[in-house]
């Protein structure tokens, strides 16, 4: 009946989160982690990674501006989603999602983007033509002074945000995690592990994001893969990678050795309804597998050729694994009966409002938003932006 | 009249806020219904139910509840000595239209009213990004369907299932202890059409409710008593296996 095995409560047999509440974490942990990887050059002055400093904030900008679509979509009332501005309930952590969305898109990200862009908008702004130089102008937001003075000040200034920016993106990330994992309602989500699981994903599907997008956008460009800077990313996500299967496996090892009353239900869920998405995707092919092939790359002296490859397959299995692992909290968490004495199943639609199509095309859109982002503000060398100020 | 540019400032916002009540509307008058005099519970007698499904049907009436959606549900419980851990719940359509006669004489076998529990300390108000839900100073946890989001986050944190998101309205549903009908003076549609009396509605602070002299007297327990939700509606003789 209706996709339940055992006993459901009656009111428990539809999922009330769809696939689009999955698109949600994993979209907010790419902004994150592609902030991290920005930070590493600038903060932390990892050097290498230079050449994805750029694409990393245009990228964390452009996942940034569609990551409340897939939850104001899912809304039963979107219009009223700004009641959670004007009249937040104080006790509600989902009530705090705006204030910090705000804050890391005005207060960080577009500040951050703005003060390192700001010589170029400028230029641009007096070298191209037409409508592109109405819109360069209004970026300059009236200021056209790129003294070496003023300049300096935007490097100062834009290190303090950057500054700002990281526990930031961790307060961003972590706070996701925190919705699901202050739900004592459910053991699924229920864990104080959860937000530091969340940001260490989110780290991990960030920098590989960046990584592969770095990649494509090379080969599309016809320019040579920077190699320092691929290794030095590689190696960042096989180490970050380890630290977020630790957690994850002493959260998964904490439940099991714990066994509490939940135990028997959740367990046969991850051996049945979810034993394809959680062990085969989420922990075989989208953990341990990039794992083992990055940690091959630390520990193997390999052929230009052959890390490329292995950069890009443990790149892309990394971003479905996370995928995978924020499918099997949202959907996972759902899908069995909080009397601990039954499953249900979830139908995914596909054309309905939360159903498939609008996830792909939710998925689809932050790369439509990079590609007029890298147009306007090319993330290349300098030499490049003239050319295509020129070209343009 | 002048009005200057400092008192305008001051008279827009709360402009804005009296505009907002206007919207909100006035509420239902209930004279003589004072809320701080009440605290209001249930009380479910589990020996005396015997799931006619009256309950079910009476509150889907009642408060025009559709089809798959439940305010009130009976399960069955069948427990062995096999089974005392997992047993076998049924509630066919929440209990509506009675029960199939039982197959087995091993075991016991009983049934489960269910509802909201109108939590003191309920996680669904706590979650509600707008503060759409809440608690109403006589203790019944309600719903404001013109400000609910329909985000579903409250239905997450109910650990009793009792939430739902209406599939019309599309906003957050649950049982409201008829709060229509309590304001008024008279009980809920679900312990109006109990034939057996097996739910009472109660007032805890009213000190003549016979629920003070039937908690003295009974082993009463709650819901998930580990969840600490404040849970209010007390349920009689209640058996060790029930979820």
């Amino acid at each position: 009946m209706n996709g339940v095995e055992g006993f459901m409560y009656p009111n428990e047999i539809g999922l009330q989160w769809s696939v689009l509440i999955v698109l949600y974490p994993y979209i907010t942990g790419l902004v994150a982690g592609a902030f991290i990887l920005a930070s590493l050059e600038r903060v932390f002055r990892v050097e290498a990674v230079k050449p994805t400093y750029r694409l990393a904030l245009l990228t964390a900008l452009a996942f940034l501006l569609v990551a409340p679509l897939p939850l104001v979509l899912h809304l039963g009332h979107p219009f009223r989603s700004p009641e959670m501005y004007f009249t937040p309930h104080s006790t509600s952590a989902m009530a705090m999602f705006g204030y910090v969305y705000l804050w890391y898109l005005m207060a960080v990200l577009v500040l951050e983007i703005w003060l390192d862009y700001r010589r170029e908008i400028v230029l641009l702004s007096q070298s191209s033509k037409g409508l592109l130089r109405l819109v360069y102008r209004v970026m300059t937001l009236g200021s056209a002074n790129i003294s070496e003075r003023s300049l300096a000040i935007d490097e100062r200034v834009g290190y303090i945000v950057t500054l700002v920016g990281i526990p930031s993106a961790f307060l961003l990330h972590g706070y996701v995690g925190f919705i699901f994992g202050s739900i004592k309602a459910n053991p699924w989500w229920s864990s104080p592990l959860m937000p530091v699981v969340f940001i260490f994903s989110a780290m991990v599907s960030g920098i590989a994001g960046v990584m592969v997008l770095y990649m494509a956008i090379s080969k599309l460009r016809k320019q040579a893969i920077d190699m320092r800077c691929v290794d030095t990313i590689g190696m960042y996500l096989f180490y970050i990678f380890i630290i977020d299967f630790s957690l994850e496996m002493l959260d998964l090892i904490h439940r099991i050795y714990e066994a509490d009353e939940s135990f028997r239900s959740l367990n046969f869920m991850v051996h049945t309804q979810l034993y394809f998405s959680h062990i085969v995707v989420q922990i075989f092919l989208g953990t341990l597998l990039p794992i083992v092939m990055l940690g091959v790359t630390q520990v193997v002296k390999l052929p230009e050729i052959a890390r490329k490859r292995i950069y890009a397959v443990a790149g892309c299995l990394t971003l479905v694994g996370i995928f995978a692992m924020r499918w099997n909290v949202v959907i996972g968490g759902q899908l069995f009966s909080k009397s601990f004495l039954g499953f249900t199943t979830y139908k995914m639609s596909l054309v309905t409002k939360e159903g498939l199509l609008p996830a792909i095309f939710l998925t689809l859109l932050p790369l439509a938003f990079l590609w007029v982002l890298v147009k306007l503000l090319p993330p290349w060398s300098e030499k490049s932006v003239h050319e295509a100020a020129a070209a343009d | 009249m002048n009005i200057s540019r400092r008192q305008i400032l001051i008279l827009l916002p709360a402009a804005a806020v009296a505009w907002k009540s206007v919207l909100a509307g006035t509420p239902e008058a209930s004279p003589n219904y004072r809320m701080s005099d009440h605290w209001w519970s249930m009380l479910i007698d589990i020996p005396k139910c015997i799931g006619c499904g009256n309950c079910v049907r009476a509150c889907q009436t009642e408060n025009d509840v559709p089809d798959g959606s439940f305010r009130t549900w009976v399960e069955r419980y069948h427990v062995t000595d096999e089974n005392m851990i997992s047993p076998q719940v049924i509630s066919p359509d929440g209990g509506k239209e009675g029960f199939p006669v039982a197959q087995e004489d091993a075991g016991k076998y009983f049934f489960v009213p269910k509802m909201c529990n109108h939590c003191a300390d309920s996680p669904c108000t706590q979650v509600c990004p707008v503060g759409a839900t809440f608690i109403s100073p006589d203790g019944v946890v309600l719903i404001d369907p013109k400000y609910c989001l329909g985000c579903a986050y409250c239905v997450q944190a109910c650990p009793y299932g009792c939430r739902y998101i209406h599939p019309e309205k599309k906003v957050a549903d649950k049982c409201t202890l008829c709060y229509h009908r309590i304001t008024k003076g008279l009980t809920t549609a679900c312990c109006e059409a109990c034939p057996t009396g097996a739910r009472q509605l109660a007032d805890l602070k009213n000190p003549n409710d016979p629920i003070h002299e039937f908690l003295k007297t009974h082993s009463v327990q709650v819901l998930k008593p580990q969840m600490a939700t404040g849970a209010k509606v007390f349920y009689n003789d209640m058996d060790g296996s029930v979820r």
